[in-house]
């Protein structure tokens, strides 16, 4: 293995009873760059991430972070890390500092240090003006921004965040996706799961599509994009016994892999670089046919729709949705989502 | 890891706990009125209705056993403490951290200790106003105070496995029950076993439970100690033995 790379991993496998959670993984993430893992509930992203970790041991393959591997390994690699999870890891009885403080205490630092680094952090993060008030009198997204200043108390080389923003409103996740931006311009090596193709599309230099325990694609935003395609055209036939004639009308219109639902009424057409003139030209020929629309969009892609071009299905049906299940009581109780 | 990192490790921790017990009086206040009322139950609706030795005074006789079953009882907060950050996500956080793995149970375990320091000191405090004395002098009193200490913290590390392997609070106050209830009621902490039937008296005279009592009321009333000390020692060393590693163990393979 590189000692060049920030993370690497080979044919990593975890099986939660006769769940494979993950079925063989391969990843390899250049120093410097925001890597990102990107799949459905249950697609093993959070699995990766912890056996990355050191909280959990693989049951096959190998991986090393910082170059150090996550087995033989774990305390070098653990002084290398930082971590924060699904679910804000605080302590909501302890204030904001206290919190930091006990952290960096936990890291070694002398009680001048770590004190430092629990004012930088808060000033950081804006929450000074919260410093001495008990976490639990924080909002959501004060909670997400603690819990990430304590993954950076120890000035890790390389941080992971397990879908950092899922839960936050739109207002708080842009200031997140702000604050990784920072950290990323300071060197920090990342590695982040996300749910979002917008998210992964804004943050990450490199994506690696998870599903079913195994990567499915991997490259930078624009390689899953061309993969994918650009935007889609997504139209409601008000009469729904004229969806299949609808479909019809815009025959050679953009790109394959229009999806018709006679019963839901709709037809999605993914489109090339055309978008906006394209649109015009779809409704113009489906009014010329009579055709009356109850709703018509044109909208980006979702992860969805990576799922449908890359594999041919949803990215969540009931296969994967069992699947979720059995991780997340192969995990434990407490991993249970919101 | 050296040892004086893993000692430094837990004592934050420990820290950590102790503010949280100070912050939350209310944790405390249920740990200690519980006893109480256990002490008043025994002492005054209980107490008259059992026959002892003659010149012996049931509060006499029933403070070793309120201190184990405080104790005893008040491991069960060890293994939910721990429940509860486990659910919070915070021993993912602790493990993710170049820290010691014993310190996350040996804080929690010492913090414990120390809280039930406290619990004692205080049904000690409420005992003196009920009657109870330590016949046998300061010596002998300061060691039964380090006995109960020392037992509540065996039991702690039962808890501890039992939290971390059940993970979930209600669970593991529930679990609680069925482990301690028997431990304590079907021993000498509240009544003479001569009176019990003769298979569950071969049961309270080898309990854990019982032994540490005797040994308690050798230290209070006077009398001969050492057999009954070398016994709940040996209880003591074979608990903390097995349960120890086991709990430790478990946290590493969460």
């Amino acid at each position: 293995m590189s000692n060049r790379r920030a993370i690497v991993a080979e044919g990593l496998r975890k099986a939660f009873g006769r769940v494979q959670a993950l079925d063989g993984v391969d990843l390899a993430v250049e120093p410097g760059i925001v890597y990102g893992l990107l799949g459905p509930n249950g697609a093993g992203k959070t699995t990766a991430v912890r056996i990355l970790t050191t909280l959990l041991q693989p049951d096959a393959g190998r991986a090393e972070v910082a170059g150090f591997d996550v087995v033989r390994q774990a305390d070098d690699l653990r002084a290398s890390i930082g971590l924060a999870g699904q679910n804000a890891a605080i302590d909501e009885v302890l204030t904001g500092r206290e919190n930091l403080m006990l952290v960096g205490r936990l890291y070694h630092l002398d009680a001048a240090e770590a004190r430092r680094r629990a004012d930088d952090l808060l000033r950081r993060f804006e929450l000074t003006d919260a410093a001495d008030r008990s976490a639990k009198t924080y909002s959501g997204g004060m909670r997400r921004r603690l819990d990430l200043a304590a993954s950076l108390v120890g000035r890790p080389r390389i941080l992971f965040l397990d879908e950092p923003t899922t839960g936050l409103d739109p207002r708080s996740r842009l200031a997140l996706w702000e604050v990784i931006r920072g950290l990323v311009r300071e060197g920090t090596t990342l590695l982040l799961t996300t749910q979002y193709l917008d998210e992964a599309d804004n943050l990450c230099d490199r994506i690696a599509v998870i599903d079913l325990g195994r990567v499915i694609a991997e490259g930078t935003p624009d390689d899953l994009k061309a993969k994918v395609g650009g935007e889609f055209i997504e139209l409601h036939v008000a009469d729904r016994g004229r969806t299949a004639q609808a479909a019809a009308v815009l025959e050679g219109f953009g790109r394959d892999g229009r999806q018709v639902d006679e019963e839901a009424g709709t037809v999605v057409v993914p489109l090339g670089n055309e978008s906006a003139t394209v649109l015009i030209e779809a409704i113009r020929r489906l009014d010329e046919a009579g055709i009356e629309l109850a709703d018509v969009a044109l909208r980006r892609p979702t992860l969805d729709d990576v799922f449908m071009a890359l594999t041919g299905h949803h990215a969540e049906d009931e296969e994967r949705a069992a699947r979720e299940e059995a991780q997340s009581t192969g995990r434990g109780r407490r991993r249970r989502r919101p | 890891m050296s040892a004086t990192a893993a000692v430094g490790d837990a004592l934050v921790i420990t820290r950590r706990n102790l503010v949280r017990y100070l912050r939350v009086p209310t944790l405390l206040m249920f740990s200690t009125i519980q006893p109480v009322m256990l002490l008043l139950l025994f002492t005054y609706v209980f107490g008259g209705a059992i026959k002892l030795p003659p010149g012996l005074e049931y509060i006499d006789f029933v403070m070793p056993g309120i201190f184990v079953q405080t104790a005893v009882f008040g491991s069960v907060q060890t293994g939910i403490g721990l429940a509860e950050d486990l659910s919070k996500g915070l021993i993912d956080r602790f493990r993710s951290l170049p820290m010691a793995r014993s310190a996350v149970l040996a804080g929690r375990t010492t913090s414990d200790t120390v809280r039930n320091l406290f619990v004692v000191s205080l049904m000690i405090g409420v005992g003196f106003l009920l009657g109870f004395r330590f016949h046998a002098g300061l010596g002998p009193a300061l060691g039964a105070i380090g006995l109960v200490l020392l037992f509540g913290h065996a039991f702690q590390w039962i808890s501890a496995l039992i939290g971390l392997a059940v993970q979930d609070v209600e669970a593991t106050q529930a679990a609680g029950f069925v482990w301690i209830f028997p431990l304590v009621f079907a021993s000498s902490a509240f009544v003479p076993i001569e009176t019990m039937p003769d298979w569950m008296r071969w049961f309270a005279e080898r309990n854990p439970v019982s032994v540490t009592v005797d040994a308690l009321r050798a230290l209070t009333l006077g009398g001969p100690t050492t057999t009954h000390l070398w016994q709940a020692f040996a209880w003591m060393a074979a608990i903390l033995g097995v349960f120890v590693p086991l709990a430790i163990r478990r946290y590493r393979r969460l």
